[in-house]
């Protein structure tokens, strides 16, 4: 099941760039939420920063609380646990090319040291099918190579080695932008299937994509959170002079 | 500028996008000779190889026989004899290398490229291993000598394999680290992401991920150091008969080629021509079993 996130004063730097000033948020749990913003606004840092992957990078730094049900993220856990309990599914697919498609999806569990055979089999098929690649790769799983599957399967694949390490927050990040509209449509209806079970944070520039899939959106502007609340609202009647700016189109 | 789109294939606007037989022409003629010049490059790389092959076929095979590959060098005077010692000699030194620089070079690599970025030690080691890829052979062979043989008190096989694996060292650790550099950012994310541990993702997907380029580096490093003379006359020394003690000296092919080389016998010439035969398809043999054995576990459609 997912776990709500609660974001108190979180501020981020890179360098001496200050990506993410003061974001105050609550991110309810089994429900998707869309973070929409022009490019470079902090949506990605923001999302980064939900699982520690903000400091991979030696010259960023980040304050604040994010809590994860009771879990101080930044404090009563190491980044590798936070990790494996908070999906990611990237901008482009990033499947390992050296892998099969079956050791791509279980890569998450052997590469900790997990390896009961029959358990990896079904979690790979699970995994699969909750991404709805299952029926299109079952005959090629130790056969073919992890990336020599086309854009769309690949990122549905990363999907699937995502859900294999069973975590309970999934955060896409722009994960239809490098896609066709037809697999774009596939990873949507995923979320929409995939919500009940997970908390979903999910970047996108696609203001129909955020509608489509999100109970609730935030738009970030220049490290801020401008606007925070159900997607109907921010769609319909926004609170705010910049967002209703924002999704009419007339900057960014 | 107009901000009238405008449209080069219908419209030309310029001489050089007509369509004309004379710019075809041109093209053409230009397509081949540019063909031409690549073809002739490669030509003139190969050459130098074929042509040293093609020679020492003509001077060695002719001494090659049975008893080469199965005897040890006759005395002075006597006809016959081989270099079977020299033979093994190589393999034992090569692997004693091998087992101490692989491992050591791919390591200080790994180092370079996935925890080192902006550290001083890394810095040095880079510099160092600059430095110790240019250091000449002989002065190798020295200080060996001085460090293992002058302590010890004798020539070992040991004392070879020591020399030939620092030798082969920063070969290796620079090809490593250029290619973990070659991985892309996003595999490294994507198992990050996973929560596998940094040590972990470097061992299991970057470098995995780069290993047919590292093989290629060790393979290098390897073919430069098997036929290395100047490092094993201070180290392994040689030997005429048989030994497989690691502390006691040993035979090499390119000593023994090069005490052959310099006699004043014909047919220690004659066999000096077919230890060098030998020494160049051996190594070549390697070399190739090492890629077949490292393809064969590639997946379809992989990279």
């Amino acid at each position: 099941m997912g776990v709500g996130i609660l974001v108190e004063n979180l501020n981020a730097w890179y360098g001496t760039n200050h990506t993410l000033q003061d974001i105050n948020l609550h991110i309810p749990a089994n429900h998707a939420t869309a973070l929409i913003g022009p490019s470079g606004c902090g949506k990605s840092t923001f999302v980064r920063c939900l699982n520690r992957m903000h400091e991979t990078n030696p010259i960023a730094r980040v304050t604040g609380v994010i809590k994860m049900g009771d879990i101080d993220i930044y404090k009563d856990a190491s980044p590798v646990e936070i990790r494996r309990r908070v999906g990611m599914v990237f901008q482009r697919p990033n499947p390992f090319p050296t892998m099969s498609i079956y050791d791509n999806v279980a890569s998450g569990l052997k590469l900790n040291g997990f390896t009961g055979r029959r358990i990896l089999d079904e979690t790979v098929e699970r995994s699969l099918k909750q991404a709805a690649l299952w029926e299109e790769v079952k005959d090629d799983l130790k056969k073919k190579s992890g990336a020599s599957l086309s854009g769309g399967q690949q990122q549905r694949m990363c999907i699937a080695r995502a859900l294999a390490v069973d975590p309970e927050v999934l955060l896409m990040d722009e994960p239809a932008s490098a896609l066709d509209p037809v697999s774009t449509s596939k990873i949507e209806d995923l979320i929409f299937q995939l919500k009940s079970q997970y908390t979903i944070v999910i970047v996108t520039h696609n203001m129909q994509q955020a509608a489509r899939v999100a109970e609730n959106t935030g738009f970030f502007l220049n490290g801020k959170m401008v606007e925070f609340d159900s997607t109907h609202k921010i769609f319909t009647n926004p609170r705010d002079k910049r967002t209703e700016d924002y999704i009419t189109g007339r900057f960014g | 500028m107009s901000t009238q789109p405008v449209n080069n294939l219908s419209q030309p606007t310029s001489a050089q996008f007509k369509p004309s037989r004379i710019n075809n022409i041109r093209r053409s003629v230009m397509n081949h000779f540019v063909t031409a010049l690549s073809i002739l490059s490669t030509i003139l790389v190969i050459a130098p190889l074929v042509a040293i092959l093609v020679y020492l076929i003509y001077k060695g095979a002719s001494s090659l026989n049975f008893a080469f590959f199965t005897q040890i060098p006759a005395p002075v005077g006597e006809t016959g004899g081989g270099m079977a010692n020299s033979i093994v000699g190589s393999g034992i030194i090569l692997f004693l290398a091998s087992l101490m620089g692989i491992p050591i070079g791919i390591a200080a690599g790994v180092y370079l490229a996935e925890f080192g970025s902006g550290k001083f030690l890394a810095t040095a080691i880079r510099f160092t291993a600059d430095v110790l890829n240019g250091v000449p052979s002989i002065v190798m062979g020295i200080s060996i000598y001085s460090l293992i043989v002058l302590q010890q008190k004798h020539f070992s096989a040991l004392a070879g394999g020591v020399a030939l694996g620092i030798m082969m060292v920063p070969t290796i650790t620079r090809t490593t680290e250029e290619m973990l550099a070659t991985v892309p950012h996003s595999i490294r994310e994507a198992a990050l992401g996973l929560g596998v541990p940094k040590w972990r993702t470097a061992v299991s997907v970057t470098l995995r991920t780069a290993s047919p380029g590292i093989i290629t580096g060790c393979m290098l490093a390897f073919a430069r150091v098997a036929g290395e003379t100047a490092p094993l006359l201070f180290t392994a020394f040689g030997n005429q008969f048989w030994s497989f003690r690691l502390n006691e000296p040993i035979a090499a092919l390119p000593l023994q080629i090069y005490v052959y080389a310099i006699s004043p016998y014909d047919e220690w010439h004659r066999l000096a021509w077919a230890g060098s035969l030998v020494l160049i398809v051996m190594i070549m043999v390697a070399v190739t079993l090492v890629r077949i054995f490292a393809n064969r576990g590639a997946l379809k459609g992989g990279s």
